[in-house]
């Protein structure tokens, strides 16, 4: 596949348009940089940066006009590809029973325009929860297969970044239809491109782009392997999945329960995590039921319920499964990690609990322990 | 369209048979209204609806047979389900003629083709009782296919115990069955004490024995320290975990124990397998 260049992507966004395409990228509301419908280009966040830190998210003004130069904002792509209420089924009572009819889930034609590296492997991760076992959930798989998807190489990781210890970033992995680099310079911003698909190719084709400057594509890699330098955070260099199934023990837990408020607020802000539960509810006749599908949290004590109580009742055992669950046994149960280092789970929590922190301090916990 | 195309929306089952267990615990026995879920194997669950209220996972406690005059396209299947909340009560208030879902079946079941040729243990705490009686059945409608079968049962108090007018008719057929009550009642003459206290009168050889486990996760721990105590080997035994599910397909990841998701990898797993996960709190 060539190497592109585009001055602008006012002409990728018209043709995405043109192909049907429900265009979804960063703009700015509510003094975030968050993801929604772009009817236009112009609403990409030009010259607005972020500073992050763990509990804190504020927008500054650069002193340039990039718009992907912002790192990971408080949504994922995850709204729109696993959405936080799906209805499954309405049923209506018969004569002695009942009728089911199952909730149609119709093609969605997306296309998803700035998806930062972390957050193209956080869609791949939960491509493997909900459509890569024995059951595939229909209503992602609707919203998912269809998706076109325009990744950003990553040049200004955050405060709060490891991609780089994730094996995540900054270099936009596969799964990309197109992958843009933003170069800034004094005429303005440009993009350099690279397809990875067939469909990105056609799409270049259509809107005739044409070949990228060498010393520009020399230039792009060279600012996507420096920003592999520039991570705020890193995680301890071990095996994270022998470390969390060595450490259920560690004091450490109980430290980090004398901060965790147990809100979830990073199960919700977090790109892979994919837990759900269902309400049934009947209308005032109680002859028509439903069944729906809504986000859910391990922070939640009645998550793990049984008619005994709750199994994991304490606030130190539901911080244990999540932080066990994103490091270590996910690789277990689905084959990869299920973190990969966006860092939304350090800025949104409102104790700033740091998940690379935990991990460092159950490292430094079983090394002492081993001696 | 009447009939449900995908694993999420439940089938009904109409209610022909209701059995009082107990006070609290009730085998409905079912029949597809239409078309049938895929027959469960012994062991497996499923996702059981009471209209308007909600699903629970209920494991099948028994499977079949066919109706002789073919009256329904699938086996007649028993969920045996103790009342404990709003939807297992509002399934155990169900009566014969009323329609209930299932989904499913779900998850792995008991290995019991793996047993044929083996002696059986099958350990039961409580309604832990219910997936293993289709194991049970199956054995004793093959007796040449296994070899000696031991049904240890423990139960609260004697009120507590299940399928009391079926232990007889399981003797009679050749499985030794012994019972320990907890709490013993006026009239009660038979064991008192722990389930662990049965597993020496098992009559069966350790060397060829297959253990079967399905209760409390204490009981099911010490029951299996016990067994294996007693020379079967750990690799020889299983047992059935028990979490709390919303899903039966693996997404919705209510059911973790640790690198397990029971609904997928479970609810039977090996002994060792489960071990060392039963012994972290609040795991």
């Amino acid at each position: 596949m060539t190497t592109m260049e585009l001055a602008g992507l006012g002409p990728l966004h018209d043709a995405l348009r043109d192909a049907g395409y429900t265009v979804i990228g960063p703009t700015v509301r509510d003094d975030a940089i968050v993801l929604t419908e772009l009817e236009s280009i112009d609403r990409l966040p030009h010259g607005w940066g972020v500073r992050l830190a763990p509990g804190g998210y504020r927008l500054r003004r650069r002193d340039d006009e990039a718009a992907f130069a912002h790192a990971a904002g408080p949504q994922s792509w995850k709204p729109f590809l696993h959405r936080s209420r799906v209805k499954l089924w309405e049923a209506d009572r018969t004569g002695d029973g009942f009728e089911v009819r199952e909730e149609p889930h119709p093609p969605a034609r997306l296309a998803l325009l700035g998806v930062r590296p972390c957050d193209l492997r956080a869609i791949a991760v939960q491509d493997r929860v909900l459509t890569g076992g024995r059951h595939v959930d229909p209503s992602y798989a609707a919203r998912r297969s269809d998706a076109f998807i325009i990744a950003v190489n990553c040049t200004e990781p955050g405060g709060t970044c490891f991609c780089v210890s994730m094996g995540t970033g900054p270099q936009a992995g596969p799964g990309y239809d197109l992958a843009l680099t933003e170069l800034v310079g004094d005429e303005g911003v440009r993009y350099v491109v690279d397809a990875g698909t067939q469909a990105g190719s056609d799409m270049m084709d259509a809107i005739g782009a044409g070949p990228a400057a060498s010393g520009d594509v020399e230039r792009a890699r060279a600012e996507v392997a420096a920003a592999a330098g520039r991570m705020g955070r890193t995680m301890p260099p071990v095996d994270l999945h022998d470390l969390m199934a060595g450490t259920l023990d560690a004091a450490r837990w109980d430290e980090v329960t004398e901060r965790c408020l147990s809100c979830g607020n990073c199960t919700m802000v977090c790109p892979t995590c994919f837990c759900t539960t269902v309400t049934d509810t009947t209308d005032l006749t109680g002859d028509h039921a439903e069944r729906w599908q809504v986000w859910d949290s391990c922070f939640d004590p009645g998550f793990s319920h049984l008619h005994g109580g709750d199994v994991r009742a304490s606030p130190r055992s539901r911080y244990r499964q999540w932080l066990t669950h994103k490091l270590g046994t996910w690789h277990d149960q689905f084959g990869s990690s299920g973190c990969v280092g966006c860092g939304r789970c350090i800025v949104w929590c409102p104790v700033g609990i740091d998940l690379t922190e935990e991990a460092a301090a159950l490292h430094a916990e079983a090394a002492s322990t081993d001696r | 369209m009447t009939s449900a195309a995908t694993p999420m929306a439940p089938v009904p089952y109409r209610v022909t048979g209701r059995r009082d267990e107990t006070t609290d615990t009730v085998t409905l026995t079912l029949e597809p209204v239409e078309r049938p879920i895929p027959t469960p194997l012994p062991g497996q669950f499923t996702m059981m609806y009471a209209f308007g209220v909600g699903e629970v996972p209920i494991s099948v406690s028994r499977i079949g047979p066919h109706p002789r005059d073919g009256s329904t396209p699938g086996p007649v299947l028993e969920q045996t389900v103790r009342a404990v909340g709003a939807v297992t009560g509002a399934i155990c208030g169900t009566r014969p003629g009323q329609v209930v879902g299932l989904r499913g079946p779900f998850g792995v079941g008991w290995e019991v083709d793996a047993a044929r040729g083996r002696d059986l243990v099958l350990a039961a705490g409580g309604i832990g009782l219910a997936p293993l009686r289709p194991v049970l059945l199956r054995a004793l409608s093959e007796p040449d296919a296994f070899g000696r079968v031991a049904l240890l049962i423990g139960a609260r108090t004697p009120a507590d115990l299940l399928f009391t007018s079926e232990l007889d008719e399981w003797r009679a057929r050749g499985a030794q069955i012994e019972v320990t009550v907890d709490r013993p009642s006026p009239g009660w003459d038979g064991r008192v004490g722990l389930i662990t206290a049965l597993v020496p009168v098992a009559d069966v050889d350790p060397g060829r024995a297959v253990a079967f486990l399905c209760g409390p996760e204490v009981m099911m721990r010490v029951t299996a320290e016990a067994l294996t105590g007693r020379g079967i080997r750990d690799a020889d035994v299983r047992l059935s975990l028990e979490r709390n599910m919303r899903c039966g397909l693996g997404w919705c990841g209510h059911c973790q124990l640790g690198p397990l998701l029971v609904c997928r990898d479970g609810p039977v797993v090996p002994y060792t397998r489960a071990a060392p996960l039963m012994t972290v709190r609040e795991l």
